[in-house]
């Protein structure tokens, strides 16, 4: 493994490039990734993007346990959007054991995976501000991260690995003063989200470093197969959430932010829109919360039928797919594959990097708002 | 409260000792009695490896080295709800100045060379935290095919945080456990 | 969870602008659950994946994914298609022999399919003809076997030193 800067003399004598090595361990990869970069003075010539440095094999590991117990692994694959990711799994057992949930369980996914997208784009807001130089808002966007964070503590007992959903509905009813307690969050997260929205938004300096950088045309992005916020920055209206939807979406009223240049400073600005629409969302599913059972009559041992079956959702990160296999009557799957965003989303990087100078390389990998955990799995 | 004129800055019942000392810190600067009898204020004095213990641990650097999703928990740590900054911890992002290593998350085998390398360009005195089951013992990963289960395996670690992912104040448990380790580095070398 | 994704039919003006477009290519057309399901020969793969993209009915200009299933005496590579205008999916199934498990590379037509390919390579042992780089992509350097495949059984104690 090269660790050091090396000089390689290219085939034209006037022109050296220098290969650097943005390493796995790096304050602003967020997370560990790698990147062999050959520049020539400023600007990059070729990028060689390495991963691999979190793959933990989720999905062998998956063909081992329960149905019930493969949740605890999809919390950590996407590892800031819990929730999100376990949705897309219970659904994907759901679909395959033909399972109807009652209203109260739908409902409750709604408001947690809606937060937990709140919380998931400040965190990107926090870090996208670090990465362009500004340390204030990861200060403004954690803040906010802590108080959805207690909400969750409240419901599923942990900060962040919640084990909370599950086949047929959700492990147990909201606690007491649950309603008036998200009512409270919504005034001190639309009060922060202003509060985040001036300092970023109408800044000089954040807007020259990231307007016009990293341009993507809406036919190259689909081609990758890029999805969530960096699609619907180029311009394309792709949200599963209302292509193809899933739970109680149909009957709740919010827009899609939709981008027109395709560059980091869209991105950004598409998912500061998000966090509104969201709020949005949550607002409506805390007023119409119905009563009733949160968990519909499923079996203790579960067991699908046998083939096969494709579920995806609309993650704060593009769409996450599950793919499972089962070969009928066995309490382990057969073959779970996990389609990450963050995967597809980072084949992305090398065509953007073309002929960009050094210092953009960060900001454009912070657009992305990759999570190593799914790009790996 | 306001000084009148004409009135001595300090009281005369505590002239003699050279020290004004409020009631309430009585104890904590009881053990420097004799300072007082000889009439010099505001001296402490320790062996000087204890002193140089007590400035190691009240200025420990960490390198930023997050791995996996106990990055997010150890990043709210340093945010102003949990404030490591006031334990004189702040992330550096180098390892040449750097004093602790937080191992936070899942060590790869893929990672375990960067790791490795990484613990080697750190100075001495060095210490090593890991974070999270994942880093302590393989975690929910204990099965899996390119896990290295535990990062004692690689690196000498002197402090195990237990959690998946710790919280926040646990991790501030663990940096406060490594701060007594260290303070007591010194007597342990004596063998007391 | 609405009764919808249980048993959804194909719409029919889908289904038979499907068959238009693929016609003369020998496969199999079924649907599994509300997905169209499209068996056929592994000579076949870069033919339809072409026109599929680019007829303006069926309109499949997203892989979503591509797995590698391990039937112990094959293997099976599963394409699943889907397109932002509309909301009905394709899926390609491909059985491939485990004495030569060597596909067309889609890369030609969906770039998007470039490290799925590596990781199918990485974690089963399949080949893709016309690949650009077929490096490791997931796993280090050295790593001996294909631990995708049901042959690969996970150790009960691992034994890794820190080389």
């Amino acid at each position: 493994m090269e660790t050091k800067a090396e000089v390689v003399k290219s085939a034209n004598p006037d022109m050296a490039e220098l290969r650097i090595n943005m390493g796995p361990q790096h304050p602003a990869t967020h997370g560990v990734f790698r990147m062999v970069l050959g520049l020539d003075g400023e600007r990059i010539i070729s990028v060689e993007p390495h991963i691999g440095y979190l793959h933990r094999g989720s999905e062998k590991l998956s063909e081992g346990e329960n149905f019930q117990q493969i949740t605890t692994l999809f919390d950590r694959l996407d590892y800031v959007s819990n929730f999100n990711n376990e949705w897309v799994y219970v659904r994907v057992v759901e679909k395959a054991m033909e399972i109807e949930l009652p209203e109260r369980a739908e409902y409750i996914r709604v408001i947690l995976a809606e937060l937990n997208r709140i919380a998931s784009h400040f965190l990107f807001y926090g870090t996208y501000g670090l990465d362009t130089g500004a340390m204030n808002p990861s200060m403004v966007g954690f803040r906010e991260r802590e108080r959805i964070q207690e909400v969750f503590e409240a419901v599923s007992g942990a900060r962040m690995m919640h084990n909370y959903f599950r086949v047929g509905g959700v492990k147990e009813d909201l606690p007491d003063g649950f309603v008036p307690a998200v009512g409270n969050l919504l005034d001190h997260l639309k009060r922060g989200y202003d509060d985040a929205r001036d300092t970023l938004t109408e800044s000089e300096i954040f807007i020259e470093r990231t307007a016009d950088i990293g341009k993507l045309s809406a036919e190259e992005t689909l081609d990758y197969g890029v999805t969530g916020p960096i699609l619907r920055a180029a311009g394309v209206d792709y949200d599963i959430r209302k292509a193809d939807p899933y739970s109680i979406y149909p009957e709740l009223d919010f827009q899609i932010p939709l981008g027109s240049h395709g560059d980091c400073y869209d991105r950004y600005m598409v998912r500061m829109l998000e966090i509104e629409q969201s709020i949005r969302i949550v607002e409506q599913a805390i007023s119409r919360l119905p009563d009733g059972p949160i968990q519909s009559k499923v079996p203790r041992i579960m067991r699908p039928p046998e083939g096969d079956f494709y579920v995806h959702g609309e993650n704060p990160r593009g769409d996450l797919g599950v793919y499972l296999v089962s070969k009928g009557g066995t309490v382990r799957p057969y073959r779970l594959k996990i389609r990450g965003p963050s995967f597809s989303n980072l084949m992305a990087l090398s065509s953007m990097l073309e002929n960009v100078y050094l210092a953009d390389a960060t900001v454009i990998l912070g657009s992305l708002d990759i999570v190593l955990g799914e790009v790996d799995r | 409260m306001a000084l009148e004129p004409n009135q001595p800055i300090m009281p005369e019942n505590q002239r003699k000792s050279g020290l004004v000392i409020p009631d309430e810190a009585k104890n904590v600067w009881s053990d420097i009695k004799d300072q007082r009898k000889s009439g010099i204020s505001g001296v402490v004095t320790l062996k000087s490896e204890e002193l140089f213990a007590m400035a190691r641990k009240s200025s420990l650097w960490p390198l930023t080295f997050g791995l996996a999703c106990c990055a997010i928990e150890m990043i709210s740590t340093y945010m102003p709800k949990h404030d490591f900054d006031r334990f004189g911890v702040v992330t550096w992002p180098s390892p040449r100045q750097s004093d602790v290593m937080i191992v936070a998350g899942t060590v790869v085998k893929k990672m375990a060379e960067p790791i490795k390398l990484l613990y080697e360009q750190m100075a001495a005195p060095k210490w090593v935290i890991a974070m999270g089951s994942c880093a302590t013992c393989g975690g929910p990963y204990v099965r899996s095919y390119s896990v290295v289960m535990g990062v004692d395996q690689i690196i000498p670690v002197d402090v195990y945080v237990p959690g998946c992912p710790p919280r926040p104040e646990a991790l501030l448990g663990g940096v406060m456990e490594l701060q007594d380790l260290i303070q007591n580095e010194p007597k342990k070398k004596r063998g007391l | 969870m609405s009764s919808e994704d249980f048993d959804k039919h194909i719409a029919v003006e889908f289904f038979d602008s499907v068959k238009r477009v693929i016609q003369g290519i020998p496969c199999d057309l079924g649907n599994s659950r509300d997905e169209l399901e499209i068996k056929l020969d592994r000579k076949y793969l870069l033919k339809i994946a072409g026109l599929l993209k680019d007829d303006s009915s069926t309109d499949m200009k997203y892989l979503r994914s591509l797995s590698i299933v391990d039937w112990i005496e094959d293997m099976e590579a599963v394409y699943h298609l889907s397109s932002v205008n509309h909301s009905n999916r394709i899926v390609i199934k491909i059985r491939v022999p485990m004495d030569e498990l060597l596909l067309d590379s889609v890369i030609p037509v969906w770039r998007g399919a470039d490290w799925h390919e590596r990781e199918a390579n990485d974690l089963f042992g399949v080949r893709f003809r016309g690949h650009p780089n077929m490096a490791p992509l997931i796993l280090y350097d050295g790593f001996e076997g294909f631990p995708g495949r049901k042959s690969y059984e996970l150790a009960e104690q691992d034994t890794f030193y820190g080389d």
